[in-house]
């Protein structure tokens, strides 16, 4: 007579749980140890390197949200030059399209992720606030040159 | 002495006949120092329960549990309690008042009321009745009409489904529970429960361990915890009887459950595990391991399985733990009289030899469905 | 003499622990046996078909990832097939490999996530849910590493896929592909033979073969029942007949086949995984196509299989860079439409226990 049905799978089970609960446990303690993200992350905001910007208003064409706002005129030498470019940091989705339409690939997302503020107004940021500057870390998202400068990320497959 | 109907319901030399044989001093001292003795006990045990099951279960889970309050956050429950203090007391319009206000009550005294039998140590319990276990029985089951009240006077749909399931599973999980409390005092001649320490040269979970899975199973169900906790389950009925409670009454009936808890792992600690007795170490130490141990064991159970439905619940009780129990105690009736004299351990490989046998015969026999109810 | 008794209506409202997402459902109950059953949902519409009217093709792609969000790769997969169908774009090679690898692991990730989340409302309390969720973590490093995001990625392209994988990726990849299948095994020792979870999940919910196709179901819910029909198999898109696969089915068409199917599923998308790291030839990963894409006047209709079904678009175009009208086929409502069939004379705690095994994600069904 075949015997099933009397707690063996039970007792399999509770061995599976015992089995993992003697493994290291696999929490981070924030803020006290931080991962290495993506090379390549999308963070959360825009950063923008004025120098090589020609003025052509194709990132803000691309952004599906209408989140870039700019306005450009012509110069004593009839070159396009930016005006005002307001960029609203709580309306982004962070997608990088402006990034992939930019054809001097002057516009790139930071790498950082605790843009916490406090109030809903300090978001609508001015083109003064998103310039490149030597603090600023832009991701690799569509540039190689700044992935090679960013550190390797950490994987969970890679830890015990 | 204190006559009640004209007789004597108290011997002559009351009140120092009914003191250990050790204690110092009168009989009214050794009451309030105890009294308050107990009560900062189960206070502390029960944060202490609840913040080693948030610890253990976030163990089986890969992950550390709260960490952030207070060293090693021990004083993560002390945080709770404060948050659920201050907290509004809400109470709905259209609910009974006074079953609204005592059913908290009702919840948590008879789970205080079952530390005062359970022995610390040789003789240091509140009061040594010669009726220790019969006593336990008669008043866990008090505690779930505390419940009910909450579900009805609610006036709510949700806990009204949730109280009608837990009065029909903590009725009929009663009867194993005395059946495998009755083979424990077969063996030990006794129904004090000091005196069933005393008498356990072999932790009697050797002697029967069908009696202790019995025993254990039924003591799950008693106290509504996975894999039979219909009565709050999350999922479905989201937290059942107290959904209407908030503040200190819904802290009262949390701490209620682990107080419950508790004292099931005393009543397992000293009925099968051999309550205070040990070689090394003092006798309390012996017994606050064991309780801890038999806790961990119910973590255990709980953060491995799903939970079974009301008329599978119903199943069980009836058609798997009443037969296994009655086997269990024919056993032990025809061993304590037919080898009245004979080595322990001889009992213990036949006893071993009928549970197993007996579980794997009767899941034989023993079917649960689970399909549509007709019309 | 019988017994009079009422019913009564209890509401299982949109905020509940095990509904998955806003979804109401209004129980006529008996006891504990439901007796009727109303649906109520549009909690979380936003008007995507709308808002996809107003923008080009390509920031329609943004949308796509937002229906489905557990499972962004294939819903941008379904759109930009549909797209390509209509404006006759010829996808290059490495593409379609790197496509089918992304797609079947969001496949992985997806099924990972319903089995947990069946297993937490049968009461199992977040254990085998924070295991799948380990598992899971891996996947969504490896897509952090290639796309920059873990949950809406953005990453296929009208003619191929935006970026090209990094050198890390594939010996992370073969890493976690060659742990997955002791991961399953370890998982199904843990409940597979578990007698609670058999006593709760056989017999339960039954959908019989010719109702489930009469209905009109699709995915794991139609394969449970034991009908074979896989999309990928019966109208192969992208480079899917050079693979070799089975497709696993149930017999009864209970909540435990269902289960059994997602699992099994999980393990054929190892297998095609394995053979695409082997067969990825190099190449360019997107066919030039301008910005402003201007696919002839028309209408089709493109559709994949996506973790919980068939997913589906139906584009009309007027010749103008924004689609004229975009309809999506949801899998998760068409599978909802046996539900009443199957929750009428059932106890609550079945009826939980077979929602939970359909694998809704509301995003889908109110779009």
């Amino acid at each position: 007579m075949k015997l099933k049905n009397f707690g063996e799978g039970i007792a399999k089970g509770m061995a599976v749980t015992m089995k993992n609960a003697l493994r290291r446990p696999i929490t981070t303690q924030y803020p006290e140890q931080k991962l290495n993200i993506s090379r390549r992350t999308r963070g959360n905001q825009l950063v923008w390197d004025k120098e090589r910007c020609i003025a052509c208003s194709m990132c803000a064409k691309a952004c599906p949200v209408q989140c870039i706002d700019m306005v450009t005129s012509r110069d004593q030498n009839n070159k396009l030059q930016v005006d005002k470019m307001d960029y609203d940091a709580g309306l982004c989705i962070f997608c990088g399209l402006c990034v992939e339409a930019c054809p001097k690939t002057c516009l790139f997302l930071t790498a950082e992720y605790e843009k916490a503020r406090y109030s809903i107004k300090d978001f609508k940021l001015k083109k003064e606030d998103i310039l490149m500057t030597e603090k600023s870390k832009p991701s690799g998202y569509y540039s190689p040159e700044n992935e090679s400068k960013l550190p390797k990320q950490t994987l969970l497959i890679d830890r015990k | 002495m204190i006559s009640l109907f004209g007789r004597n319901i108290f011997p002559a030399n009351f009140p120092s006949a009914m003191l250990p044989p050790d204690w110092p001093s009168g009989f009214w001292s050794h009451l309030i120092i105890f009294v308050v003795i107990l009560f900062v006990f189960f206070i502390i045990m029960a944060m202490a329960f609840i913040y080693v099951e948030r610890r253990v279960i976030a163990r089986y889970q890969i992950r550390i549990g709260p960490n952030r309050i207070g060293p090693f956050g021990i004083l993560q429950p002390v945080a709770d309690t404060i948050k659920i203090l201050i907290k509004e007391d809400i109470i709905p319009l259209n609910v009974d008042k006074l079953i609204h206000l005592l059913a908290p009550a009702v919840a948590i005294v008879p789970a205080i009321m079952i530390f005062a039998v359970i022995p610390f140590q040789n003789g240091a319990s509140l009061v040594d009745l010669n009726i220790g276990i019969l006593y336990i029985v008669a008043i866990s089951s008090v505690s779930v009409v505390g419940l009910v009240m909450a579900g009805w006077s609610s006036n709510n749909k949700y806990a009204l489904i949730s109280v009608m399931r837990v009065i029909a599973q903590v009725v009929s999980y009663e009867i194993p529970m005395a059946l495998a409390i009755i083979g424990v005092v077969l063996f030990a001649g006794t129904l004090s429960m000091n005196g069933i320490v005393q008498a356990q040269n072999i932790p009697y979970i050797l002697l029967q361990p069908l009696g202790f899975l019995i025993y254990f199973l039924a003591a799950l169900a008693e106290i509504n915890r996975t894999p039979f906790d219909l009565l709050e389950a999350e999922g479905e009925i989201v937290a059942g009887f107290n959904i209407e409670y908030s503040g200190i009454k819904f802290a009262l009936f949390f701490l209620a459950e682990y107080t419950e808890a508790v004292a099931i792992s005393a009543i397992i600690a000293t009925l099968y595990l051999g309550g205070w007795k040990g070689p090394f170490l003092p006798p309390v130490l012996w017994f606050l391991i064991k309780v801890f141990a038999v806790f961990i064991l119910i973590i255990w159970v709980r953060s491995t399985l799903p939970r079974l439905r009301i008329d599978q619940v119903m199943g069980f009780a009836w058609k798997f733990l009443l037969p296994l129990a009655f086997i269990n105690l024919l056993v032990t009736g025809v061993q304590i009289v037919v080898w009245p004299n004979i080595s322990q351990w001889v009992i213990v490989g036949v006893n071993i030899v009928v549970a197993v046998a007996s579980i794997l015969l009767f899941s034989r026999f023993f079917r649960l469905k689970g399909d549509k109810i007709e019309a | 003499m019988a017994l009079k008794t009422e019913t009564f209506m209890v509401n299982a409202g949109p905020q509940h622990p095990s509904t998955h997402g806003v979804f109401r459902m209004r129980f006529t109950l008996d006891g504990e046996v439901i007796q009727d059953v109303e649906p109520v949902f549009g909690y979380l519409h936003r008007g995507i078909e709308k808002m996809t009217e107003g923008l080009t093709y390509t920031q329609d792609i943004v949308f796509t990832d937002r229906l489905d969000y557990l499972a962004s790769m294939t819903n941008n997969q379904a759109y930009v097939i549909a797209v390509e169908k209509l404006a006759g774009i010829q996808v290059p090679e490495r593409a379609e490999y790197l496509r089918v690898i992304m797609a079947e692991l969001m496949r992985i990730s997806s099924h990972l996530m319903a089995v947990g989340f069946l297993l937490n409302d049968l009461g199992a309390f977040l254990t085998p849910l924070l295991y799948m969720y380990r598992e899971r973590e891996k996947i969504l490093d490896l897509f952090d590493m290639v796309c920059g995001q873990r949950l809406t990625y953005n990453y296929m392209r009208i003619g191929g896929v935006s970026q090209d994988i990094p050198e890390e990726f594939l010996p992370a990849l073969k890493k976690y592909i060659y742990s997955l299948p002791g991961f399953i095994a370890e998982y199904d020792q843990l409940l597979a033979t578990n007698e609670i979870l058999l006593v709760r999940t056989k017999n339960v919910g039954i959908l019989t073969k010719e109702s489930a196709i009469n209905y009109s179901t699709a995915g794991p819910v139609l394969r449970g029942s034991g009908v074979k029909w896989d999309i990928r198999k019966a109208d192969p898109y992208s480079v899917y007949d050079r693979f070799q696969f089975e497709i696993p089915t149930g017999v009864k068409g209970d909540v435990y086949d269902r289960y059994r199917v997602r699992i099994e599923e999980m393990i054929q998308s190892i297998n095609i995984i394995k053979q695409a790291i082997a067969q990825l030839p190099q190449g360019e990963i997107q066919t030039k196509v301008t910005r402003m894409l201007r696919p002839p006047k028309g209408e089709t209709y493109g559709h994949i299989e996506g973790p919980k079904g068939e997913l589906g678009f139906y584009l009309v175009s007027d010749g103008s860079t924004n689609p004229y009208r975009l309809h999506i086929r949801p899998p998760s409502l068409i599978n909802l439409t046996p539900l009443r069939e199957m929750l009428i004379g059932v106890k609550i705690a079945d009826a939980m226990a077979i929602f939970g095994s359909i694998d809704i994600c509301v995003g889908e069904i109110d779009r």
